[in-house]
């Protein structure tokens, strides 16, 4: 089996010894109009690279990606929201939680190309303004974390497990916090945050 | 992770025909086991198929059967009210599982399709017969912690690492699948296989099959009776070392019917069946389930490192069947 870089130039090679002709019947008018311009590495992306539209934090995006690229790396490297953080990058320790339609999950193992149409929220989307969101200001008042890595996870993750209603005891919180790791061993104090937030009550 | 074309489509045919269409393909649902295996160079599909906008997320009662759509989401299954009340084994077995970021991803359809989490299978410098068949078995002589107890072969001691199967298994649920040859309904206990010398094949599923539902029988005895234990290195988010799903039907003091299987000791989900006929017609007694265990384990067998298995085993059946007829 060739390898990447084989199938990268074997793919470039075929462009650039491509007629027009070819190109014609085999080609999208963007490539064609590539080919014209001697635009082949261009035209080389365009075959791998297809459009995704998603709204993050309420901002409408029409972006073109590989399909290869996750919605964390699409996040931090794209739009520059380097709040969700890649720790493990194989969906085991919870540090790059967004939440897509509501809902938390792993962005570092969810494919930018399967959001088209979704709404994704990150940890640059909680706050209103400059005003933290209760569940930020808990974390802040609780010292829940100590090197800071995994807290946009633990945040959002925070944020859900109060939505979700799974805060009824401190087992419970536990328990359903425990798909984001801290290493620093913020825990207890991770617990108290969500305690409050959730005592407190109102719409968060 | 290599780059691989993407479709998604919108109909049972068109994924089934996009598949057969194409050799490397492989279909997407959640994508929680198949991002992480291509990210690894373990899986590296030329082209996926996204099935995510198919029709198969209701969760429904068909006469004396609770039908689930191959893609419900396993949080969703796990708190839907009907599974909750007819089908209590199988929300405490998908609650036992993975996150809940991840049983917010994955599928039910996926669940059952996902790979062992051998860690010679995961790194692509070891030996490992499922990933690349013929080239041995790295954990026979290696480090086999997790590994089988039942049912393995000199090709392969890996284990299915699904909680959900264990209750699937234990609950008789049959798998409805498509192809272009129409549907059929395969048995839970066939669904999943032993690795014998193809442990390449986790599955009986045929190449251009689709997974479209399960469809669980409604037990109200069962239901009143169903217990998940999962023992495992930490309290939460970790793959079970055993684990035992137990449904019971009794009549005062008397078993009248009994499921048992079990998780992380085979590569498949294990049923007792041994254990369930000795138990069948018996006293719920403490001396009962001990034998009733000590039958499970006739033909267990143990490679070093996962020798405690031989007595976490049995303890994990009888206190399963202690707690679940309310002797503990």
């Amino acid at each position: 089996m060739k390898d990447k870089g084989d199938l990268h130039q074997a793919r470039r090679k075929f462009l650039k010894q491509s007629s027009a002709l070819t190109a014609l019947a085999l080609a999208s008018p963007v490539l064609i109009k590539a080919a014209e311009n001697n635009l082949d590495e261009k035209a080389a992306e365009y075959f791998e690279k297809q459009s995704v539209q998603i709204e993050v934090n309420g901002i409408q995006h029409d972006l073109s990606v590989e399909p290869r690229v996750t919605l964390l790396d699409l996040l931090r490297e794209q739009l520059n929201l380097t709040g969700s953080k890649k720790g493990c990058d194989y969906g085991q320790c919870g540090a790059c939680t967004v939440h897509v339609n509501g809902r938390r999950v792993l962005s570092c193992i969810s494919l930018a190309i399967m959001q088209k149409g979704k709404k994704i929220t990150t940890i640059e989307g909680l706050a209103n303004g400059d005003t933290l969101h209760p569940m930020q200001q808990a974390f802040i008042k609780h010292d829940g974390f100590q090197c800071g890595y995994c807290t946009p996870g633990q945040i959002m993750s925070a944020v859900a497990c109060v939505r979700e209603g799974h805060v009824n005891s401190e087992d419970e919180i536990r328990e359903y916090m425990s798909g984001n790791i801290c290493r620093c061993g913020a825990y207890p104090n991770i617990v108290d945050a969500i305690k409050e937030v959730n005592e407190k009550g109102g719409k968060i | 992770m290599i780059n691989f074309d993407y479709v998604k489509v919108s109909s049972s045919k068109s994924a089934i025909d996009a598949l057969n269409k194409d050799a490397a393909a492989q279909f997407i649902a959640g994508g929680t086991n198949l991002v992480d295996l291509m990210k690894r160079g373990v899986a590296s599909p030329q082209k996926l198929i996204d099935i995510n906008n198919l029709p198969f997320k209701n969760i429904e009662q068909i006469n004396g059967f609770i039908r689930i759509g191959a893609l419900a989401l396993n949080s969703d299954v796990a708190g839907n009210e009907l599974i909750v009340k007819k089908i209590p084994l199988l929300s405490q077995a998908l609650n036992a599982g993975a996150s809940p970021q991840l049983r917010n991803m994955a599928t039910m359809g996926g669940n059952m399709m996902q790979r062992t989490r051998c860690t010679y299978f995961y790194d692509t410098t070891m030996p490992c017969n499922k990933r690349k068949p013929g080239s041995g078995c790295g954990a026979i002589k290696g480090y086999n912690r997790m590994h089988a107890i039942f049912g393995a072969s000199d090709s392969c001691i890996a284990v299915n690492p699904s909680d959900m199967c264990v209750a699937l298994a234990a609950l008789d649920a049959r798998v409805v699948v498509s192809s272009n040859k129409g549907e059929r309904k395969i048995p839970f206990a066939d669904f999943h296989r032993l690795p014998g010398n193809t442990p390449e094949k986790d599955n009986n599923l045929q190449r251009g099959e689709l997974i479209t539902a399960i469809e669980i029988p409604v037990n109200d005895s069962f239901a009143k009776n169903s217990l998940y234990v999962k023992i495992r290195d930490r309290a939460s988010y970790a793959f079970a070392l055993v684990s035992v799903a137990v449904v019971l039907d009794m009549n005062g003091n008397t078993i009248r019917d009994v499921r048992l299987a079990m998780g992380g000791v085979s590569h498949k989900p294990w049923r007792l069946i041994a254990s369930e006929k000795f138990l069948k017609g018996k006293i719920a007694s403490v001396d009962n389930f001990k034998d009733s265990a000590a039958i499970a384990m006739k033909d267990a067998k143990s490679y070093g490192f996962n020798n405690f298995k031989l007595i976490l085993t049995p303890n994990t059946i009888v206190q399963s069947l202690k707690t679940v007829s309310g002797l503990s």
